[in-house]
């Protein structure tokens, strides 16, 4: 029932794999489209006669029936990746690299906005989404900016699509993203707990484990999630290759998705990509456990404020005013 | 057990299925329609699976559309069976015991039409299995929908295991022992009204939304399904009534008159009672009610819906109490459908999506169903119904014949 469903699908990424590669790329390609198509007109609904399909079938079905992430063992942790680097060879010819790496010791990731210093650029929005493999296709972007009224201090009052040069005298500017709250609402919601908080605070999906019902959506009050509505479309040039299975490897259809802090990146030691590429140097970003921090320093001695902080949720992210 | 060794409980399925499969000509183009219904749904569905959710008319801002619209409502409509239940068994009213096997399989086939819909709006139906407590992760009690899941199907259960042992019993030709099904019917009394609450809690749970936060929704959700659903079963009894040698008596419709009509007013001052805090003293909160009632920065798709909805629900809730035709169908009937129709849409789509608009960042856009929902809806609804006969059409005959044998007997 389900096999020439996921042909489609199959097919549909080669497509997008071609639109944007050499062509010698794009031979090696077509010959494996050819052949995989072959085999599905020799075999009809059961893929398994080429041995390049009966790789790829035996890898979606061992995908399939795969655990949920955190119970797991390192070692089927390490099978999973294998196996989800090898359909990304086989389906788009892509050499990835998704990391399995576990929170760090000691640390609790936290976030401050400098609403003093955002000049409403939005190099942060781009970066995100290069750094985090969003769908092109539906434009999906973690990051807001809000062009904001002086005398305004909730972003859901100012203007989200603002498109103009910025910074406009007398305006200023708000971004809000995955607040990673303590207390996070979407994370009570999900059925199958395919959504949880990591030791170091990040609030992350299993995207394998998600079945797309989108309760979390509702549940979160800062409009922190995303859903691929369709197959996500990133052109093959364009993938960042370097990949962590709770972070921004590419999402399967019909599954929830959300900022992480990057925790490709962040786990390595790096900054999210948002703090990393803005140029006014608004975004603070570090570990709340370690007292000479920025973060630290910011929260101690700048007035700080969150956002609906009534709700009780108790984000990791905070706004300040030089 | 000797003298009805021919008969058992393989018999009794291929028995039904027999039954199902006889009827006049009208009745088998009435199946055929819906099964084309069927059909379409399932075409439009197969679109939605291949392309993802896209095919709809959801967003990132409006993430629940008309499947999930439709599943509210119809929660409503399962639970509404109880108020043939509780009279029937619970106070051995006769009328209601005649009718009750009718509202049961109304109940099976909104249940089933719920459980539908959520399996359509999944992004991941194939995932669905991770839902399964034992294989999967159920994130019990943590979260509403784990609850919901539960009560769902357990209601299903209830709703269909207690008429099929009362069926087979009347079907092996004697008394079904109340002592074996009693316990079942009060659990499945409790468990009524647990799907409501608990579908309303799913909305009523999130702070994040003001428009859902609100404690009356519960009990309001209770009150529209109990007008709601005894209409839906007065429409179907009147089906029943016409096209079947099973007659249904004017005193069970005047009762059901009452309910719905006690049950739709005590809705109507409820739904003052909302209006009223929205609007007395309107809040950032009441933003949602402003979006439905009366349309938000140019945005005012649900407007002329909602005010329809609550200038129907109120003629036919005055019609059904002033009672002008004396319960005469052709009054009744109409006012039933209207009424039905206007909680739909007031219990539907009035509901979940102005709950989701504006984002909680502030953003208004307004939400049509697509062709694709539209048809899947239709091929559901169709479903549902197919159900309903399947299960109605055979009950009918063999509680037809059990009268007889026992009224038979007493003459005797």
């Amino acid at each position: 029932m389900d096999s020439p469903k996921k042909k489609d699908g199959q097919m549909k990424k080669m497509d997008i794999a071609e639109g944007g590669t050499t062509r010698r790329s794009f031979l090696k390609k077509s010959s494996i489209a050819a052949a995989a198509g072959g085999a599905a007109l020799m075999s009809g609904c059961m893929p398994g006669k080429d041995t390049q399909s009966a790789e790829e079938f035996g890898l979606r079905w061992e995908e399939y029936f795969k655990k949920h992430y955190r119970l797991m063992t390192q070692e089927e942790r390490d099978e999973t990746i294998a196996r989800l680097e090898r359909l990304a060879k086989l389906q788009r010819g892509l050499d990835l690299q998704i990391s399995s790496r576990p929170a760090r010791e000691q640390v609790l990731y936290g976030y401050a906005f400098n609403i003093s210093r955002c000049e409403g650029y939005m190099d942060c929005v781009k970066a995100c989404v290069k750094e985090n493999n969003q769908d092109r296709k539906s434009r999906t972007q973690y990051i807001r900016i809000f062009e904001m009224e002086p005398g305004q201090l909730d972003p859901s009052t100012g203007d989200g699509k603002y498109f103009h040069e910025v910074p406009v005298d007398n305006k200023f500017y708000m971004g809000v993203q995955c607040f990673q709250c303590e207390n996070p609402p979407c994370v009570k919601a999900c059925p199958t707990k395919a959504t949880w908080q990591e030791p170091d605070g990040i609030v992350v999906v299993d995207y394998d484990w998600c079945i797309g019902c989108r309760y979390c959506m509702a549940a979160c009050p800062y409009w922190g999630r995303r859903f691929n509505w369709g197959k996500p479309q990133i052109p093959n040039e364009e993938v960042n290759t370097r990949q962590h299975y709770l972070g921004n490897r590419i999402r399967p259809m019909g599954k929830v998705e959300k900022c992480t802090f990057c925790v490709q990146r962040t786990r390595e030691g790096k900054l999210p990509a948002c703090a990393e590429a803005c140029p006014t140097g608004a975004r603070v970003f570090g570990n709340l456990l370690d007292p000479n921090s920025e973060i630290r320093y910011v929260l101690k001695h700048k007035k700080v404020f969150r956002m609906k902080e009534e709700l009780g949720t108790d984000p990791k992210f905070w706004y300040f005013i030089d | 057990m000797s003298t009805t060794s021919q008969k058992g409980f393989l018999s009794f399925i291929f028995d039904c299925i027999r039954w199902n499969m006889q009827g006049n000509l009208l009745f088998q183009i009435f199946r055929l329609i819906l099964f084309a219904t069927m059909v379409f749904g399932i075409y439009a569905y197969s679109h939605q699976a291949r392309n993802g959710l896209e095919v709809t008319g959801m967003s990132n801002i409006v993430s629940w559309g008309f499947y999930i619209s439709n599943f509210t409502f119809l929660v409503g409509v399962a639970a509404a069976a109880v108020m043939l239940i509780m009279p029937a068994y619970m106070f051995h009213d006769p009328d209601f015991h005649r009718v009750v096997i009718i509202g049961e399989g109304v109940a099976v086939g909104a249940l089933v039409m719920c459980l539908s819909f959520i399996t359509v709006d999944l992004g991941g139906p194939l995932q669905a299995w991770h839902l399964i407590p034992g294989i999967g992760q159920f994130n019990f009690p943590s979260s509403i929908l784990a609850w919901d899941v539960v009560v769902l199907n357990g209601y299903l259960l209830l709703n269909a295991l207690v008429p099929m042992y009362i069926l087979y019993s009347h079907y092996m030709g004697r008394k079904p022992d109340e002592r074996k099904y009693r316990p079942f019917v009060f659990l499945s009394i409790f468990w009524a009204f647990s799907i409501h609450m608990v579908t309303a809690f799913l909305y009523q749970g999130l702070p994040a939304r003001p428009f859902w936060n609100n404690p009356l929704m519960g009990p309001r959700f209770l009150a529209s399904a109990f007008a709601a659903g005894p209409s839906l079963i007065i429409l179907v009894l009147a089906v029943v009534h016409n096209f079947t040698n099973y007659k249904i008596e004017k005193k069970t419709f005047h009762k059901l008159r009452l309910i719905i009509v006690i049950s739709a007013i005590i809705n109507l001052i409820m739904l003052f009672s909302e209006i009223f805090k929205e609007f007395y003293f309107p809040t950032h909160h009441s933003i949602a009610a402003t979006y439905l009632f009366f349309g938000l920065e140019g945005h005012d798709a649900l407007v002329p819906w909602i005010w329809t909805s609550i200038c129907v629900n109120l003629v036919a809730t005055l019609v059904l109490a002033f009672n002008p035709g004396d319960n005469n169908p052709k009054i009744l009937l109409p006012a039933c459908i209207l009424l039905f129709v206007a909680i739909w849409m007031e219990k539907g789509i009035g509901l979940i999506v102005p709950g989701l608009i504006p984002s909680p960042m502030g953003e208004v856009v307004d939400y049509l169903p697509t062709w694709v929902e539209l048809a899947v809806t239709l091929g559901i609804f169709a479903l549902g119904i197919t159900v309903v006969t399947w299960l109605i059409h055979p009950a009918l005959i063999l509680e037809e014949r059990y009268e007889k044998m026992h009224n038979s007997l007493e003459r005797e």
